[in-house]
């Protein structure tokens, strides 16, 4: 039986540097795995990202930690639909997803006249 | 034909909550759709950091109004993981209860809203008629008709009496033949059969690649079901996933329609093995680490991820709902149908906006 609530331990995450994200991603889309979703939370000097996949019903992540209004790599060209999700944390967090297809410029929820990122105190960098 | 772009929403008449897409057609035929969210954004998962961890319980069960029981028992699995608790078997078993009856009353909803959507007023109101025995069933058991409260962090808050279970099972019995007396109707009527056979399709290949969830993933022929891995007392039931392989409107109507039955057959089964025993258990300590907690809502799966370093708030508490996840695959079936169908193919993802924006 697979359990339905994980804890996040080594055996079920892969940390990668964030230069990595786009060759691991596809690397687990090549075996199979299907994109859930992405997490993020607010660390001292960085963000933490965790990608959510998916096999079987069985949960693999891969941790990211960028640091704070730093670019990453958006992983939409090997899992389109992570587009809405990337714009969401880029939103929340300031994490900066390199060429995602569909860029709300932080937008997507909040109003032009927020200027600074709810979850991560610092400022939103508008195009 | 020029390329016409045409504004969607939010406010249209087949929308019970906002959600504006732009989209570009030409001779009435849709070839481009964006959609613009933010319309009911409510910043709950901010809540985290002025709520503490038994606060947020009732904070995200306001998530949702259709499925907010579902919300509160993946946030408190998720704690319960990470404060390494076992809940009693009885309140694993009224978990799924309260869960299955969510269920069945939020596919009676939709159908009557999908009826509606494509003009069957009085189908939409017969299935709305059935919903409200749930809805009395479980402000019987619950106190409330939408916003249950019954789970806490070890356990449940409430039982079920054996009155009750009985009270559920007859009144199961009428929802049972009352929605089988809308079968003919809702499946093979012709004019509902053209609106929705071969409409909106999504392959199995694209359900997958696009992370689509619930119903319209399995509609699409894969039989992916969070209530396989077992949790509350899904385990110990005989339970397999409703599956269509059409991937289209009519398939997506199929499963839910069949979901209907299974939910009920699923509480009979669990009232046939509810066990004796205590409802919670005393939780000690506070959540420390980091947990991934998934539940099958009737829209699909829902995701939480909880952070938590051993103090009374939570450093991080995430959702990802189901209608979040189908938006992608929702965006990949519009382009080539017709701009009348546009209605009718968004509701069959079964969005839910406020869940979405949280």
């Amino acid at each position: 039986m697979i359990d339905s609530a994980v804890v996040v331990t080594e055996e079920n995450t892969a940390e990668i540097r964030p230069d990595e994200v786009i060759t691991q991603s596809r690397a687990l889309k090549d075996e199979g795995f299907r994109f859930v979703t992405m997490s993020s939370a607010e660390l001292a000097e960085s963000v933490c990202v965790l990608y959510h996949f998916d096999k079987d019903l069985e949960i693999r992540n891969l941790r990211v930690d960028v640091p704070k209004g730093s670019k990453i790599g958006s992983i939409a060209t090997v899992y389109s639909c992570a587009f809405l999700v990337e714009n969401e944390i880029k939103e929340h967090f300031g994490v900066d997803f390199d060429g995602i297809p569909l860029d709300f410029q932080g937008m997507m929820y909040n109003d032009e006249e927020v200027q600074r990122t709810p979850f991560c105190n610092i400022g939103i960098k508008r195009v | 034909m020029a390329k016409t772009v045409l504004p969607f929403g939010p406010q249209h008449p087949v929308l019970p909550e906002p959600l504006h897409l732009t989209l570009a057609i030409e001779d009435e035929i849709v070839k481009e759709a964006i959609p613009k969210l933010g319309y009911v954004h409510r910043g709950l998962e901010k809540l985290a950091e002025i709520r503490d961890h038994n606060q947020m319980i009732y904070i995200v069960e306001r998530v949702c109004g259709i499925c907010s029981c579902m919300h509160a028992l993946c946030y408190c699995q998720g704690i319960e993981a990470l404060m390494g608790l076992d809940v009693p078997a009885r309140a694993k078993y009224l978990r799924t209860i309260w869960a299955e009856m969510h269920r069945i009353h939020s596919h009676l909803l939709w159908l009557g809203l999908f009826a509606d959507a494509f003009g069957f007023e009085s189908l939409f109101m017969q299935f709305w008629r059935i919903r409200e025995r749930v809805m009395d069933l479980q402000e019987e058991t619950a106190g409330n008709r939408v916003i249950l409260s019954v789970n806490q962090v070890g356990g449940v808050r409430r039982d079920i009496t054996a009155e009750s279970a009985q009270w559920i099972l007859d009144t199961l019995k009428l929802v049972e033949k009352e929605t089988l007396q809308l079968k003919s109707t809702i499946l093979d009527d012709a004019t509902v059969k053209l609106r929705t056979v071969g409409k909106g399709v999504l392959t199995k290949e694209k359900a997958y690649e696009l992370g689509a969830a619930g119903p319209t993933l399995r509609a699409s022929g894969i039989a992916q079901d969070i209530r396989q891995t077992g949790y509350a007392a899904y385990s110990e039931l005989d339970f397999a996933p409703v599956v269509e392989t059409d991937g289209d409107c009519y398939a997506r109507t199929v499963v839910r329609f069949k979901e209907i039955f299974q939910a009920i057959d699923l509480l009979r089964q669990a009232f046939a093995k509810l066990p004796e025993g205590e409802l919670a258990v005393k939780p000690k300590g506070l959540p420390t680490g980091e947990v991934v907690s998934r539940v099958e809502q009737p829209r699909g799966e829902v995701l939480y991820y909880l952070r938590g370093s051993g103090k009374k708030f939570l450093e991080r508490v995430r959702i990802r709902t189901p209608t979040f996840a189908n938006i992608p695959p929702l965006l990949d079936m519009l382009p080539g149908c017709d701009l009348a169908d546009v209605p009718v193919l968004i509701l069959t993802i079964d969005p839910c906006i406020s869940c979405t924006e949280r």
